[in-house]
């Protein structure tokens, strides 16, 4: 059996990078949507700035932040201990 | 034979393994590109493509063959995470993403980019709330989790309602999707295509269960993303459009909103008296309604579409066949990568469609030309023919407008190729990606329906004693059975693709996003809480969708059939929440065994040959 403090720590900060994560989740898949009208009249690169968040701009955040979200685990994990044999 | 899909070689040899899969498959088409120069037929050519492809599927389908539990099951836990990202992605993509999202974009201009926007995000909802702790829990399907953490029958029943509902709904989708190219391929009725589908189908699945279905999604992944992006690509540069066209489009995106000023969009009467399915084009592309309205239409799809991601079971259950908890949120994040690689392509292609289309100063523009003219092109008689697009000259001007020209949205995948005079060779490349998104996607929906009732239902609730020979006969009757009857409902043609499709997101997240989520992140949470939250937000759900499709009633803000979800959700998260609060907490086993499935480190909560 573990150490439970260990534990603890482990999914306090489990717990916290899962807010994070849901924060970024939550702006880009609503947040900018929401004022897609208004963004649209910036240009980016070309596209208006609203459709091009729908198009292509939030799906890069997406799979960027699960990227550093599967890094940051894996670092609380051997942090503190929990972390699988390879 | 059938080690050679199970054992550690195997494993470790995958990547040289679909390395020389993939050459072989770049080698198949540039012959028969060769074939097409040399004066063979696009009808044979299409044939040989599709033929070809499902005879190699239903080789790695009976090379997997088993008759191990844990293979059967999950694959024997032992699948890498790269390539259990390839097989989710294939098992994600259905036909209708393949085949109509680009025309959905098409036609629906911003609007339509929530389904791009639903369907991606939920990843991230897979990643960080439930695909490791699914995993770590050790469980079969997605009932067996929701059967253990709760306890009692009637939970695990539950789940099993919800799942076979909500697969259901979209395993017809996916057989219709292959009978419709397996018929225009095979040039066989409709109706034949159907069972011809079906069976290609359970090749893939019936001897090898969740093994089979892996190896042959990851081969159904490569063949799908190069039918997709091959087209694309040659397009885009055989046009001058850009070498990578994905991120060079923003200028054409703005020439169209030009183009549809041009053209009178918005300004013109709708022209009555097209054929079934067809649309005229009335939606500006990239105007985002500017109003709250419009607004919230948007992102309750985008929620609807996201909490059924991360919801439904066939895609919930890839997770269980990693061999660890890190590599099960890995694989999420892989998943998200490839499924990436369609997804932003397509707002790109359907640009590019629109703008050959549309822009009267490229030579593939057909809008404000002649319909004389229009209608000596090959590739507009050939589309006639079959029912995919119509003009009527309502004005009798003989010129083509807007609001004269009819297609169906798949056109913008199926005929782009020849639109931009491309050989017919990719034609037939695309019938064959087509064919293998959607077979990937029905495979998995079987699987998960046929397993929830073989496991859950019958060897958990009916007969616990029964010996392994007969749980997995019990399992492959099942997958016969479930694929008869959905083949049978898709030959009916009840419903289009798309409706179809959201659908089962919405019944998904109604019935099963809270009990799995509030089961992992909420010690609290009780059995009479999940069966209040199950049974309330599904029935509610369908209640509401009842009423709003069929009942005659008026959707409450906005919120239509498609996003009934948005009813379902907060009925099921208030009644679990409430009645958890209400009823006795659980026990200290079950609160002792929440605590396990949040350390990745150990052996998995429930013994791994249950």
């Amino acid at each position: 059996m573990m150490d439970t403090s260990k534990r603890e720590e482990h999914w306090r900060r489990t717990k916290s990078l899962m807010v994070v994560t849901l924060t970024i989740w939550f702006i880009f898949s609503f947040v900018v949507h929401w004022f897609a009208a208004g963004l649209n009249s910036v240009t980016f690169a070309g596209w208006p700035l609203g459709f091009y968040m729908a198009a292509q701009g939030s799906e890069i955040v997406f799979v960027l932040t699960l990227f550093w979200f599967v890094r940051a685990q894996d670092k609380i994990d051997r942090d503190c201990g929990v972390a699988e044999e390879e | 034979m059938a080690g050679k899909f199970a054992g550690g070689s195997f494993i470790e040899n995958l990547p040289k393994i679909y390395g020389m899969y993939t050459g072989g498959f770049l080698v198949f088409v540039l012959l028969m590109a060769i074939l097409e120069q040399m004066g063979v037929g696009a009808d044979t050519i299409g044939i040989l493509f599709v033929a070809f492809t499902i005879v190699i599927y239903a080789g790695i389908g009976v090379l997997s063959r088993t008759m191990a539990v844990d293979a059967y099951y999950v694959a024997g836990r032992q699948v890498p995470a790269v390539f259990n990202g390839m097989a989710t992605a294939a098992d994600w993509m259905s036909g209708a993403s393949f085949v109509a999202m680009a025309g959905g974009i098409y036609f629906g201009g911003h609007g339509y980019l929530a389904f791009v926007v639903g369907w991606t995000g939920g990843y991230i909802l897979v990643a960080s709330l439930m695909a490791p702790y699914l995993r770590k829990f050790g469980c079969y399907t997605v009932p067996d989790f929701i059967g253990t953490r709760y306890g009692g029958n009637l939970p695990r029943f539950l789940g099993v309602v919800v799942l076979a509902v909500a697969s259901f709904t979209y395993v017809t989708a996916q057989i219709n999707a292959t009978g419709t190219i397996a018929a225009r391929a095979l040039q066989i009725p409709f109706e034949v295509g159907v069972w011809f589908g079906l069976l290609g189908i359970l090749l893939c699945s019936m001897l090898g269960g969740m093994r089979a279905v892996t190896w042959t999604q990851v081969a159904q992944y490569i063949v799908l993303i190069i039918a997709y992006l091959v087209p694309v690509f040659w397009m885009s540069n055989k046009q001058g459009f850009g070498l990578i066209p994905q991120f060079v489009y923003g200028d054409a995106v703005q020439r169209i909103t030009e183009l549809e000023t041009l053209h009178g969009l918005g300004t013109l009467d709708a022209v009555e008296g097209a054929k079934g399915g067809l649309r005229a084009l009335s939606v500006p592309f990239a105007t985002a309604g500017d109003s709250a309205m419009a607004s919230w239409k948007f992102v309750t799809l985008v929620a609807c579409m996201m909490m059924g991601t991360a919801s439904l079971p066939h895609i919930l259950m890839r997770y269980f066949t990693t061999p660890s908890v890190r590599a099960a949120r890995q694989s999420v994040a892989w998943s998200l990568m490839f499924i990436f690689l369609l997804y932003f392509t397509a707002p790109a292609l359907a640009t590019f469609t629109k703008l050959q289309i549309l822009d009267p100063n490229l030579a593939t523009g057909i809008i404000g030309k002649p319909i004389e003219s229009v209608l000596a092109l090959e590739w507009i008689q050939k589309w006639a023919a079959v029912d995919f697009l119509q003009i009527i000259d309502a004005n009798s001007d003989g010129i083509l407008q807007l609001n004269e020209f009819f297609m169906r949205g798949d056109i913008v995948v199926l005929a782009t190729p020849e639109i931009a005079g491309l050989p017919y060779v990719i034609s037939g490349l695309v019938a064959a990606g087509g064919m293998a998104a959607a077979m990937s996607t029905a495979d998995g929906l079987l699987l998960a329906i046929a397993n929830a009732l073989s496991h859950d239902l019958y060897y958990k609730i009916i007969d616990p004693e029964a010996e392994t020979k007969k749980r997995l006969l019990v399992a492959r009757v099942l997958l016969l059975g479930i694929g008869a009857a959905g083949a049978f409902v898709a030959s009916l043609k009840l419903t289009s693709i798309l409706g179809a499709v959201a659908w089962a997101f919405d019944f998904a997240c109604s019935g099963l996003f809270f009990p799995i989520v509030l089961g992992i992140w909420w010690k609290r949470a009780n059995r009479q809480g999940a069966i209040a939250g199950m049974a309330g937000g599904f029935l509610v759900g369908t209640w509401y969708l009842y009423m709003v499709r069929w009942g005659g009633m008026d959707p409450w803000i906005g919120i239509d059939h498609l996003r009934f979800g948005m009813i379902g959700m907060p009925v099921s998260l208030v009644l679990m929440v409430v009645v958890s609060l209400m009823t006795p907490e659980p026990d200290a086993e079950t609160q002792a065994m929440v605590d396990e499935i949040r350390v990745p480190s150990g052996e998995t909560v429930i013994d791994s040959s249950h």
